[in-house]
C-alpha cells in the first residue's frame, strides 16, 4: 500500500484519467432553524438555542421553514436545476450523540431538484465547459460533539446542538470533473454563485460550506470507472486539492504496483496531507431511509416556482458579459471585480456615477483593494463610498488634475472620508492648465539652470525630462505636464 | 354539599355555573376516588401512574373564579380528566410506561393539554399504558399491569388501558387515549366505555411521543358519546406546530349530536364475520344492527376485499416508523443512561435495560423491514397494501354513509393469558387497525355484554366526517341505554 506521494513518472501518471465528483454541503442563512423557530446565529454558547424540536425530544414534532425551500429553490434555479412539483422528505437513520433523534431529515429518492450544471474556466489544461449537477436535496445539519476543551475530556465527551437542525442543502455534481484544478474551480464557481443568491456565508472555517469528494483513477483507454473512493473532511480549498492530488496519486500508485482498489470511505488529515481509511463498503452505513411520515409531500407549484425565478439576482456570469460588452472591460477585470457580491455591487455603483468604467475598474482593483487589503478589511465594509471613487474619475477625466495628484487626493480622501471634490477646492490644489501660466514659471526655471538649457540646444534631448521635473516641482505637481513640456520644446526647439 | 356529582360535561359546567358545588371540591372529590382504585385491597386498579393535584387544583380555582364572578365557564370547565402518560405536561413525569423514561420530566406541554387546560379541564394525572403504546393489553408496561374494573383478573385492552379503566371505575370523567392500531378504541370495547379515533389531522399530536407516526391519534375516551362530542371539539382543529394537522374547519360536534337524518345507510362489513370472532360478541353486534334497522338506519352490506392483509400491513409500517422514532432514546440526553466504557456499549446497554420485550421486538421488527434489501419486499409493499385498502374504504362510502363491526372478536381475556403469544393478540386487532391505516374516523360504543364482559360496536367514517359516526354512536347509544 502506497504510503506517501512517491516518484511517479509523468508519462506514468498521463496513462491515468482522474474521475472526481463532489457532494457539498451548504448551510442555508435563513434566520431560523429548519424545522423550528431557533436562532441559526453562529458562535452562541453550547444549547443555547434549541428547543424541543431541535433537541429531539419526546413528542416534537418538525415544521418546515419556508425561507429554506426559497433559498434551496433559488440555488436550484441558478444552477439550471429541475424543480421537482412534489419533492419527499425521508429519515435517514444512524445512531451518534450529536443526531438528537437518531435520524436525519433528509431528501432520498425524490429530491427537490435534479439536472443541473454549472461553467467551469479552463483548468489544468482542459477547456472551459460544463459540470452536471446530479440533484439538489434540503436537510438538517447535526449538533456537534466536542472532545476537547473541558476539564474532564478525557472520560467525556460533549454535546452541543445549537447547530442541530440548521437548514442544509447537498449539491451533488456528475462525476464530470477531470483533475484537482477542476475541483477547486467548480467548488470556487459555486461558492460565488451561492454567494450572490445570499443562501449562505460560505464560510468553510465555520462549516457553512463543506465539501466530500469521490475519486477515481482508470486507464485513459478504459471506459469503465474505477472503484470510487470517497474522502471527508475537505474543509478548505486548499485541503480539497492537495487531498485529490495525493489521493490520486495513491490510487495511480496502487494499480502500478499491482494492488487492487475497493470502493472505500477515506478521512483526510491536513497535517500529513494523507488520506487514511475510514470504513469499506461492508461497513457503510445501512441508513434505513424511508418517507418522514411528520412532514408531508413538499410543493413547489408554478407559482410559487415563477416567483423564486423572478426573485433571481444577477448572476456573475451574465454580469461579467454585461461588463465586457457594455463597458469594454477585460475578461479578467470583470471576473475580479465579481469575486464577492458586495465587491461587485460597489464597482457596479462607482462605474455608474463615473461614467467610466474602465478607469474606475483601476481604481478599485489598484488603490483601493491594497488598502482594504492592508488593512484587512472586506468589501462589506469599505470606508470611501464609491460615489467618491466616482467623483475622483470625473475630475481626473475633465483635466483638472493629474494622475499623480489624484493619488495624493485618494490617499487624502481615504484618510479623512472628505469628497474628493472638496480635497481638490480646499487645497486649491487644481491643475495648472494655462499656457501663460505655465511660460510664467517657465521663466523661472529656464533661469535657473542655464547649463542644462545650453545642453538640451545642443542635442541633449534627455535633458527635456528634467526640465519637466523642475517645472513640475516649481509648481507644486500642479502643472500639467504634457503642456510643461510641449511649452518647453515650443521655447527651446 | 353531597358527594355525588353530576357525571358529564355539561352538567358538571352547569352545576359549577350554578354554584351548585366547587370545581375544587370536584378534584378532591375525584382525588378521593383515585385513592380508594388504587387502595391494595381492591385490587388496586394499578391504572393511574402520576398525579398532578396541585396543577388540577390551581386549574380548578380559575374555573371557580370565573364562576363566582358570573362570567361564562369553558367548554370543559371543571372536567376532571386522564392523561395517558405517551402525552406530554410540562413539568410532569411523561413514562410512557417505560423504564427508559421512568423520571423524564416533560419541558413542554402538548397542544392538547394547553387546549384543555383553556377549555378548563381539571387534568388530574397520568395513566398507564403498554410501553410506548405498543399492545393490547396494557401489560407491557414497565410499571405493571392494569387491571379491569369489571374483572380485576382481567386485562383492561391497551394500548390505552389506563385511559380507559380509570373512566370505568370512575376516577376520572374522562381521558386522553391514543391510537395507532386501535389503542382507543379496543380498551374502550373492553371496559365498556366510548372511545373516539379522530380523522388523522383532526387533532394535533404535538406533544404524543411518536410510535407510528403515520397511524398515531390523540383521542378522547369517555362515558358517553356527547362527552365525546365535546371533547373533540376542544381537541380538533389546525396547529402550526404539526404540519400533518389540517386546516379544516371544525363543526360544533355536540350540537348536531341528534340530527342523524332517516335512512341512514350502514355499511355491515362482510369480511368481519367468521374467522376468530368470538360467536357472542357476534350475536351481541348482530343484535344490534337489527334494532338500528329497527330505528330506521338502512343497513346495507359491503365488502373489504382486502381486510385480511391489514394486519400485516399495519405491523409493516407501525415498527418501522417505531424503529426510527424510538431512536432517540440513546441516553444520550435524557432518560435512563447505563454506565459504559464505549458509546456503542452505552447505546446496547441502555437500550437493553430501558425496552421490554414487546418495544425490542418491534424495534427488531422495523429495523429489518426497512433494511436494505428487504425495503421492497416489506415496507414498499406495506405501503401499496396500504393504499388498496384505502380503495377498498372509498368504495364501500359510495355505498353507505358508515361502516359497522365488532370493535374486538373477542372480549378482555385474563391477565397473562397471551402475554407469550403475540401474535394472536396482533390479529385480535384486525377490526381496528383498518382506520388507523386509511385515516378515517372512528368510534368504539358499549353494545352489551358477552358472557358479562363488554362488547364494543365500530363505527367507521369518511374522512373528517366525525359528525356522522358521533350521530351514529348517539343514535346507538340511546337504543341502548333509554333515558332513565
Amino acid at each position: 500500500m502506497a504510503s506517501a506521494v512517491s516518484g511517479l513518472d509523468a508519462a506514468t501518471r498521463a496513462g491515468y484519467e482522474p474521475v472526481i465528483g463532489l457532494e457539498v454541503h451548504v448551510q442555508l442563512n435563513t434566520r431560523s432553524k429548519a424545522f423550528c423557530g431557533c436562532s441559526t446565529t453562529f458562535g452562541a454558547p453550547p444549547n443555547s438555542q434549541t428547543c424541543p424540536v431541535c433537541l429531539g425530544l419526546p413528542g416534537a414534532m418538525p415544521v418546515l421553514n419556508r425561507e429554506a425551500v426559497v433559498k434551496a429553490a433559488r440555488t436550484a434555479l441558478a444552477l439550471g436545476c429541475q424543480l421537482r412539483e412534489r419533492s419527499i422528505f425521508a429519515r435517514k437513520n444512524y445512531f451518534y450523540p450529536d443526531l438528537p433523534k437518531g435520524y436525519q431529515i433528509s431528501q432520498y429518492d425524490r429530491p427537490l431538484a435534479e439536472e443541473g450544471g454549472l461553467e467551469i474556466p479552463a483548468a489544468a489544461g482542459n477547456p472551459a465547459r460544463r459540470i452536471g449537477i446530479t440533484r439538489i436535496h434540503l436537510e438538517e445539519d447535526a449538533g456537534k460533539s466536542l472532545h476537547e476543551g473541558f476539564a474532564d475530556s478525557e472520560r467525556f465527551s460533549y454535546v452541543d446542538l445549537n447547530r442541530s437542525g440548521v437548514p442544509l442543502i447537498e449539491i451533488v455534481s456528475e462525476p464530470d470533473l477531470r483533475a484537482p484544478a477542476e475541483a477547486h474551480a467548480y467548488l470556487s464557481r459555486l461558492k460565488q454563485i451561492l454567494l450572490f443568491l445570499d443562501v449562505s456565508d460560505c464560510n468553510m472555517e465555520e462549516g457553512s460550506l463543506r465539501c466530500d469528494a469521490n475519486v477515481s483513477v482508470r486507464r485513459r483507454d478504459d471506459p469503465k470507472f474505477g472503484a470510487k473512493i470517497e474522502i471527508k473532511n475537505l474543509n478548505s480549498f486548499r485541503y480539497l486539492q492537495q487531498a485529490l492530488e495525493y489521493e490520486i496519486e495513491r490510487q495511480i500508485e496502487t494499480l502500478e504496483n499491482g494492488g487492487r482498489l475497493r470502493q472505500e470511505t477515506r478521512l483526510y488529515d491536513a497535517a500529513s496531507g494523507r488520506t487514511h481509511p475510514m470504513r469499506s463498503k461492508e461497513q457503510a452505513h445501512d441508513y434505513r431511509y424511508f418517507p418522514e411520515p411528520d412532514l408531508p409531500p413538499l410543493i413547489v407549484d408554478a407559482a410559487w416556482r415563477e416567483e423564486v425565478a423572478a426573485s433571481l439576482p444577477e448572476l456573475p456570469a451574465a454580469r461579467q458579459r454585461r461588463w465586457q460588452s457594455a463597458w469594454g472591460l477585460t475578461a479578467y477585470d470583470a471576473e475580479v471585480l465579481t469575486g464577492t457580491p458586495a465587491q461587485a455591487e460597489y464597482f457596479e455603483a462607482a462605474a455608474k456615477a463615473s461614467e467610466n468604467p474602465k478607469v474606475t475598474a483601476n481604481w478599485i482593483m489598484g488603490e483601493l483593494s491594497a488598502r482594504l487589503n492592508a488593512q484587512g478589511l472586506d468589501w462589506n465594509r469599505v470606508p470611501m463610498p464609491p460615489g467618491h471613487v466616482a467623483e475622483l474619475v470625473r475630475i481626473l477625466d475633465a483635466g483638472t488634475i493629474s494622475g499623480k495628484m489624484a493619488k495624493e487626493v485618494f490617499e487624502q480622501a481615504w484618510k479623512t472620508g472628505r469628497s474628493p471634490r472638496q480635497i481638490v477646492e480646499e487645497s486649491g490644489a487644481r491643475q495648472i492648465t494655462d499656457p501663460a501660466a505655465i511660460d510664467a514659471i517657465l521663466d523661472g526655471v529656464l533661469a535657473a539652470h542655464p547649463t542644462q538649457v545650453e545642453q538640451y540646444k545642443k542635442g541633449k534631448v534627455a535633458l527635456l525630462a528634467f526640465l519637466v521635473g523642475q517645472v513640475m516641482k516649481a509648481s507644486r505637481g500642479q502643472a500639467n505636464p504634457e503642456l510643461a513640456q510641449a511649452r518647453i520644446k515650443a521655447r527651446l526647439d | 354539599m353531597s358527594d355525588t356529582y353530576p357525571a358529564t360535561i355539561a352538567a358538571i359546567r352547569a352545576g359549577l355555573a350554578q354554584g351548585e358545588f366547587t370545581a375544587r371540591a370536584l378534584a378532591g372529590h375525584y382525588y378521593e376516588r383515585i385513592a380508594a382504585t388504587e387502595a391494595p385491597a381492591a385490587p388496586a386498579a394499578n391504572a393511574w401512574l402520576t398525579l398532578c393535584r396541585e396543577r388540577a387544583e390551581v386549574q380548578a380555582d380559575r374555573v371557580d373564579a370565573l364562576a363566582r364572578q358570573g362570567q361564562p365557564l369553558p367548554p370543559l370547565a371543571g372536567l376532571p380528566l386522564a392523561v395517558k402518560d405517551v402525552i406530554s405536561m410540562r413539568g410532569v413525569r411523561t413514562t410512557c410506561g417505560s423504564r427508559m423514561l421512568e423520571h423524564y420530566i416533560a419541558p413542554y406541554d402538548a397542544t392538547v393539554i394547553e387546549k384543555l387546560e383553556t377549555a378548563g379541564a381539571l387534568l388530574l394525572g397520568k395513566v398507564n399504558c403498554d410501553e410506548f403504546a405498543m399492545g393490547s393489553s396494557t401489560e407491557n408496561s414497565a410499571f405493571g399491569p392494569t387491571r379491569n374494573p369489571r374483572d380485576p383478573s382481567r386485562v383492561p385492552g391497551g394500548s390505552s388501558g389506563g385511559s380507559a379503566a380509570v373512566v370505568a371505575n370512575g376516577s376520572a370523567l374522562a381521558a386522553l387515549g391514543s391510537d395507532t392500531g386501535g389503542s382507543i378504541r379496543q380498551p374502550a370495547a373492553f371496559c365498556g366505555v366510548v372511545g373516539l379515533l379522530p380523522t388523522y389531522g383532526r387533532v394535533s399530536r404535538y406533544g404524543l411521543v411518536a410510535f407510528g407516526s403515520s397511524l398515531d391519534h390523540i383521542g378522547p375516551l369517555t362515558r358517553s358519546v356527547d362527552d365525546a362530542a365535546r371533547l373533540l371539539g376542544v381537541l380538533a382543529g389546525p396547529d402550526p406546530r404539526d404540519a400533518t394537522c389540517a386546516d379544516v374547519p371544525v363543526p360544533d360536534y355536540a350540537a348536531q349530536l341528534a340530527a342523524l337524518p332517516a335512512g341512514f345507510r350502514i355499511g355491515v362489513v362482510k369480511e368481519a364475520w367468521g374467522g376468530g370472532l368470538d360467536s357472542q360478541v357476534e350475536a351481541t353486534v348482530r343484535r344490534a344492527l337489527d334494532r338500528l334497522a329497527g330505528a330506521g338506519c338502512d343497513i346495507v352490506e359491503v365488502s373489504l376485499p382486502h381486510l385480511h392483509a391489514s394486519i400485516a400491513t399495519y405491523y409493516i409500517v407501525a415498527t418501522a416508523e417505531a424503529s426510527a422514532n424510538l431512536a432517540r432514546f440513546d441516553g444520550v440526553r435524557y432518560g435512563l443512561r447505563a454506565e459504559a466504557e464505549s458509546l456503542g456499549e452505552m447505546y446496547r446497554k441502555t437500550r437493553e435495560a430501558g425496552f421490554g420485550a414487546e418495544v425490542k421486538r418491534r424495534i427488531l421488527l422495523g429495523t429489518y423491514v426497512l433494511s436494505s434489501g428487504y425495503y421492497d419486499a416489506y415496507y414498499r409493499k406495506a405501503q401499496l397494501a396500504r393504499a388498496l385498502l384505502a380503495r377498498d374504504l372509498d368504495r364501500a362510502f359510495a355505498q353507505a354513509d358508515l361502516l359497522v363491526t365488532p370493535t374486538t372478536p373477542g372480549t378482555a381475556f385474563k391477565i397473562g393469558e397471551r402475554i407469550s403469544n403475540p401474535l394472536e393478540m396482533y390479529l385480535a386487532d384486525i377490526y381496528t387497525v383498518p382506520a388507523d391505516l386509511a385515516g378515517i374516523p372512528a368510534i368504539s360504543v358499549p353494545c352489551g355484554e358477552a358472557a358479562g364482559l363488554p362488547v364494543g360496536l365500530q363505527f367507521m367514517g369518511r374522512h373528517f366526517d366525525e359528525t356522522r359516526v358521533l350521530q351514529a354512536a348517539r343514535l346507538w347509544e340511546s337504543l341502548h341505554t333509554p333515558p332513565a
